[in-house]
């Protein structure tokens, strides 16, 4: 029984190779980067739009909103970033209604990538926005005690970021997978449902806890005058 | 091992790419549209407020013009009510004079008939009466009217006292004792005679009468002589009569007016 879309391996060369994580993660790729082309090209300003414009207008504001609600002040920022992220996952979770597919997310390799990626994220946005002092400040807050359980906590909630998005989409493939032996017939069909529905709140929570560890990192300056004030 | 290292560096680059390509091809646009949408909107916002508050100033304008014109049509409908009140004035004023003008030419009309009325009165009065004491006289004396007349013009001569008889004289010795005996009627030679012995006894001398006949004098007899007269006829009496036929008209025309006064003060 196969855990991983890793393991199902097109090409290999020593190192390199192509296995369908990478094959369905260039399809997601060139499904989101098409698709965005094509309904972008034909852009109206006016008020009249056409329905997709419409969509992407409708998701690209609401993730904005998201990430303002969370405390970020410059949300066009970030958007990049964390829109990004919170698309591939919800596309490449979303295609897991197409017979034959696999989502990237149930590869622990993806979502390990997709942590980095937030983990790298973190520091880089928390120094461009108060510096490398102020950034590594923020770790010794409010003590120097703090100072180990925050190191810790940066590399457990990068794992915790990874396990639970792969946890979440490997079990609702596995699910279905046992439940297409078991019950051939309906229950597969709803689960599948169901693990759409999880795919979603999955990526919004990636999503969102990314945003949350950008906020965190980037608003501990804000926080200080304030801790000083009551001291 | 769940975890493959290449494929977790192929995947961060994939994402890092991913993010590039989403970044140029959707956010970009998608966000430089809802720019350009707001700005726009926004402008023609800022456009409809501009139209708005030209429109609420047109608005004013007329408004004021509106009371403008109303407050000119007022003043012009009060100046045309007042134009229109002197008119009416001075039109009633003009009838008025008219009227009083009409009125004043028939009573001046009613006047003139009066007068002539009276003249016509008094003549065929005057005529009546002569002809009722000609006929009176003829009837009652032995003599004739002009007997008579000529009776009564020589007893006048004899009673005639101091100062007419001196200017007499005077006159008669201006004119060297010649003077002018006028009647309505021709003088029988008796009469002429007794006229001339009269006229000699009284101033005591030689007149020299010429005797003539004028019928405006009803039956009367004057004598002229150098400006002074001395005469009797009954057109004296006859015009006594007529002064007291005209005193009474002038009463009658005076009850007229009283009875209706002022008629033009109705109008």
């Amino acid at each position: 029984m196969r855990f991983s879309p890793d393991e199902m391996i097109f090409w290999q060369e020593g190192f390199f190779k192509l296995n369908a994580t990478i094959m369905f993660t260039w399809g997601v790729m060139l499904v989101l980067v098409v698709g965005s082309r094509l309904i972008t090209r034909k852009l109206s300003t006016d008020l009249k739009r056409s329905r997709w414009q419409n969509l992407l207008e409708i998701i690209i504001t609401t993730i904005e909103k998201q990430i303002e609600e969370i405390g970020l002040r410059h949300p066009k920022k970030y958007l990049s970033f964390l829109g990004t992220l919170f698309l591939f996952v919800a596309t490449a979770n979303l295609f897991t209604v197409i017979p034959g597919y696999e989502a990237p997310t149930g590869s622990l390799s993806t979502t390990a990538a997709l942590a980095l990626c937030v983990f790298i994220a973190v520091p880089y946005f928390g120094i461009e926005e108060q510096g490398v002092r102020g950034y590594l400040k923020s770790y010794v807050i409010p003590t120097v005690i703090m100072l180990p359980f925050n190191i810790i906590s940066e590399f457990s909630r990068t794992l915790a970021l990874a396990v639970r998005l792969f946890g979440n989409m490997m079990s609702g493939a596995m699910i279905v997978a046992i439940l297409l032996i078991i019950t051939p017939f309906i229950f597969p069909i709803i689960m599948t449902a169901l693990g759409l529905l999880i795919g979603m709140v999955q990526a919004y929570i990636f999503t969102i806890l990314a945003a949350v560890y950008i906020a965190a990192a980037t608003h501990v300056r804000k926080l200080k005058p304030d801790l000083d004030a009551r001291h | 091992m769940l975890i493959d290292w290449f494929t977790v560096g192929a995947q961060i680059l994939n994402f890092l790419i991913l993010v590039w390509l989403m970044k140029r091809f959707l956010y970009k646009p998608i966000l430089h549209a809802i720019d350009a949408r707001e700005k726009r909107i926004a402008a023609e916002l800022a456009d409809a407020d501009k139209k708005r508050a030209e429109a609420r100033k047109e608005r004013d304008e007329f408004q004021n013009k509106n009371n403008e014109i109303d407050r000119k049509r007022a003043a012009l409908l009060s100046q045309v009510a007042d134009e229109a009140k002197a008119e009416h004035h001075r039109l009633l004023d003009e009838a008025r004079q008219v009227a009083d003008d009409l009125i004043a030419k028939r009573q001046e009309m009613m006047r003139s008939d009066a007068h002539n009325l009276n003249q016509a009165i008094s003549l065929q009065i005057q005529q009546e009466i002569f002809s009722v004491t000609r006929k009176a006289l003829t009837d009652l004396a032995t003599t004739s009217l002009e007997e008579r007349l000529g009776e009564v013009f020589i007893s006048r001569l004899r009673e005639l006292d101091g100062q007419a008889k001196a200017s007499l004289v005077a006159a008669l010795r201006a004119s060297s004792g010649s003077a002018h005996l006028r009647s309505a009627f021709e003088l029988p030679a008796e009469q002429r005679a007794a006229i001339q012995n009269a006229l000699n006894e009284t101033f005591s001398s030689e007149i020299n009468v010429q005797f003539e006949s004028a019928p405006h004098l009803i039956s009367g007899i004057e004598l002229v002589t150098n400006g002074q007269k001395i005469s009797w006829s009954i057109d004296g009496y006859l015009t006594s009569l007529e002064k007291s036929v005209g005193k009474f008209l002038k009463e009658n025309e005076k009850s007229d007016t009283k009875v209706n006064p002022n008629p033009q003060a109705k109008s």
